[in-house]
């Protein structure tokens, strides 16, 4: 291998015009590739992050009640007029059976029941609908983190204490260390403290939700003992679905994962994978192209040269090799410069650009590109190695 | 011709080589040569141009296959062999002087000496490199070593290009017109290189010319007229003669 390497960062070095040009075109390639894959996943991690910053990745819950029809005997037609059933809350049944069971789920890292339900926010004059959201708050927060989104006071949700959202807060004019009456149907109250306020960055989330001790819920919205709906997280968000649908076949309830729940937003990540996809895929077709122009170019000027080392013995095996092996150090070197320049414009986007989000540029793409890049340098380099192997001798020392 | 004991390098027998097979335009240049060539032995293959000279030269020098017949290099029979078979005795026996110098441009002349070992072995060792500084040295271009085959004159490429065929020490060294191209002085110069190392090295040595004084320089003198050997002259007056 030694003399084939030689030789072709020799050719490559004597065209050294063409070989920068090339290399230009391979980085420009690399680098739009390194910046769009970055924008895209960085942009896609974000709303991800975002969406289950306020979300279970799976969350279970009952079936909702659907009306038995009587059964009809043969040959008798029945005309039905269906309303269908208004859905009162219901508890999971057993619910701490079932949540003994998935937390025993391999992929599962937290479980949290929670029993939820509307109520009024009243004080003063001014009423508001909220959210009751009961929680056991040691389990939830490894659900969702509202500690982390603490604008004042603590996250601290036991009997009698409450944390709401900033914009309720705000709507009622409420404080740390307020008090806030909740009313549920059938006259049931709860006068709780406010010891805590977050903001979520979901104005519908920070406006309706009212954190409760599950007891003080459950009696709030006279469930007693009951949960109605039991979040979970999993190792992988991306394998939610199929976690889901595992549960569902376990516990025969109603199992959706954050990527049903929110799958407007799912098919908009995928068309904008998919389209990042398409644009890289062409992006590295072009340069591949680019790469196989002068490397059979390079076949055709060096036609002579292939000729004479073919001449003092050089083997076809070898020929071929020189040619792969320039097509390699075109695609490696015209890479890292590429992932370097595609690493500098996401580092301008960062600092520059519109700061809607942060994208953290992995480290890990660089091999990635590089190696992919490689191994199209020397698929590229296929037909003109090919070629200049195959090259007659005779015909190839008498080219001018 | 040269002394009976020395082995022979080369043999043909019955060679025929045809163009456009099997085609209305099937045409045979070579009609069943016969010829032997052994080691010390200094020969001139001349005739005019189109008789097959060049034809000849790539199937002695196992660029090109034979229609058929047949064509010994140290009695080892080549026809039938496949392109690596080839490559290798190419590699391992042969050496080339083309008209055109038709060295390497990318590489030193040191380095394009070095050419037919590296591609044998890989990267020279230190005795490979001294035999190919010597071989500079003995055809009159030390310190050259690291000059790039533009900044040479053509007599001086043509050299490097003697050097660059005799560092395998083959058995046998192939010529094709080594002096087309240069003027008579420096012509008449490459000859008695050639010569030299013929006599030093004991290879057998076959030069296509068109030039008859360079010609009537070697030992003998083959003519090839429309694909057949038509004279096939001694010079006796030069045998053993190192100019």
């Amino acid at each position: 291998m030694w003399i084939e390497f030689n030789i072709a960062l020799k050719f490559l070095r004597q065209g050294i015009a063409q070989t920068i040009l090339i290399l230009v075109g391979i980085a420009v390639g690399v680098s739009v590739i390194v910046f769009i894959t970055t924008l895209v996943t960085g942009l896609q991690d974000n709303i991800v992050n975002r969406t289950l910053g306020t979300q279970a990745h799976i969350q279970v819950k009952p079936y909702e009640e659907i009306n038995r029809q009587a059964t009809i005997t043969e040959g008798v037609r029945q005309l039905a007029l269906e309303d269908k059933r208004s859905q009162q809350l219901r508890s999971i049944n057993n619910w701490q059976e079932v949540m003994v069971a998935l937390e025993g789920l391999p992929d599962v890292t937290a479980v949290s029941p929670v029993v939820s339900g509307p109520a009024f926010a009243r004080r003063g004059a001014a009423t508001m609908a909220v959210s009751v959201i009961g929680i056991d708050p040691e389990r939830y927060e490894r659900i969702i983190s509202i500690s982390d989104d603490m604008t004042s006071g603590v996250f601290r949700v036991v009997a009698g204490d409450t944390v709401i959202g900033s914009k309720l807060a705000s709507d009622l004019g409420l404080r740390v260390g307020s008090k806030l009456r909740l009313e549920a149907g059938g006259n049931r109250t709860a006068l709780v403290t406010i010891t805590g306020i977050f903001e979520l960055g979901v104005r519908e989330l920070d406006s309706r939700f009212v954190y409760l001790d599950l007891k003080q819920a459950q009696a709030l919205l006279g469930l007693y003992g009951g949960v109605t709906v039991i979040d979970l997280t999993v190792k992988d968000i991306f394998d939610a679905s199929r976690v889901s649908d595992q549960i569902d076949r376990l516990t025969n309830l109603k199992s959706e994962s954050w990527m049903q729940i929110n799958s407007q937003l799912m098919n908009a990540l995928q068309s904008q994978s998919l389209s990042s996809n398409l644009i890289s895929f062409f992006v590295a077709l072009s340069v591949a192209l680019g790469i196989a122009s002068v490397l059979a170019i390079s076949v055709t000027q060096r036609t002579r040269e292939i000729g004479i080392l073919r001449a003092m013995g050089a083997r076809k095996a070898q020929m071929l090799r020189v040619f792969l092996i320039q097509g390699a150090i075109l695609g490696l070197f015209g890479s890292f410069a590429g992932a370097g320049a595609g690493w500098g414009m996401v580092w301008v986007f960062n600092e520059f650009g519109p700061r809607l989000f942060d994208i953290s540029p992995s480290l890990s793409i660089i091999p990635v590109a590089v190696s992919i890049a490689t191994i199209t340098g020397v698929l590229a380099a296929i037909a003109p190695a090919w070629r200049a192997s195959r090259l007659d001798p005779v015909a190839a020392i008498r080219y001018v | 011709m040269s002394e009976a004991l020395d082995p022979t390098v080369l043999r043909l027998e019955g060679l025929r080589k045809s163009y456009n097979i099997g085609l209305p335009t099937e045409l045979e240049v070579l009609h069943g040569l016969n010829m032997t060539l052994r080691a010390h032995d200094f020969s001139a293959l001349v005739g005019p141009s189109g008789s097959g000279k060049s034809t000849l030269l790539n199937l002695i020098g196992l660029l090109d296959q034979p229609t058929s017949g047949e064509l010994y290099l140290l009695d080892q029979a080549t026809r039938e062999l496949d392109d690596e078979g080839r490559t290798k005795i190419r590699r391992e026996s042969i050496g080339f002087v083309f008209q055109f110098h038709h060295l390497i441009e990318a590489f030193s002349s040191l380095e394009n000496v070095l050419m037919p070992l590296m591609v044998k072995g890989g990267r020279p060792n230190d005795e490979q490199t001294k035999w190919a500084v010597h071989l500079l040295d003995a055809v009159g271009l030390k310190g050259f070593e690291r000059k790039k085959p533009s900044e040479l004159s053509g007599g001086q490429q043509q050299r490097v290009a003697i050097a660059r065929a005799l560092v395998t020490r083959p058995a046998l060294l192939l010529a094709d017109e080594p002096t087309g191209n240069l003027d008579t002085q420096t012509a008449a110069h490459i000859f008695e290189l050639l010569r030299h190392f013929n006599q030093e090295f004991g290879c057998a040595v076959l030069i296509v010319t068109h030039d008859p004084r360079l010609s009537e320089t070697c030992d003998h003198t083959i003519t090839l007229v429309d694909g057949r050997f038509t004279g096939d002259k001694d010079n006796e007056d030069n045998k053993g003669n190192e100019s």
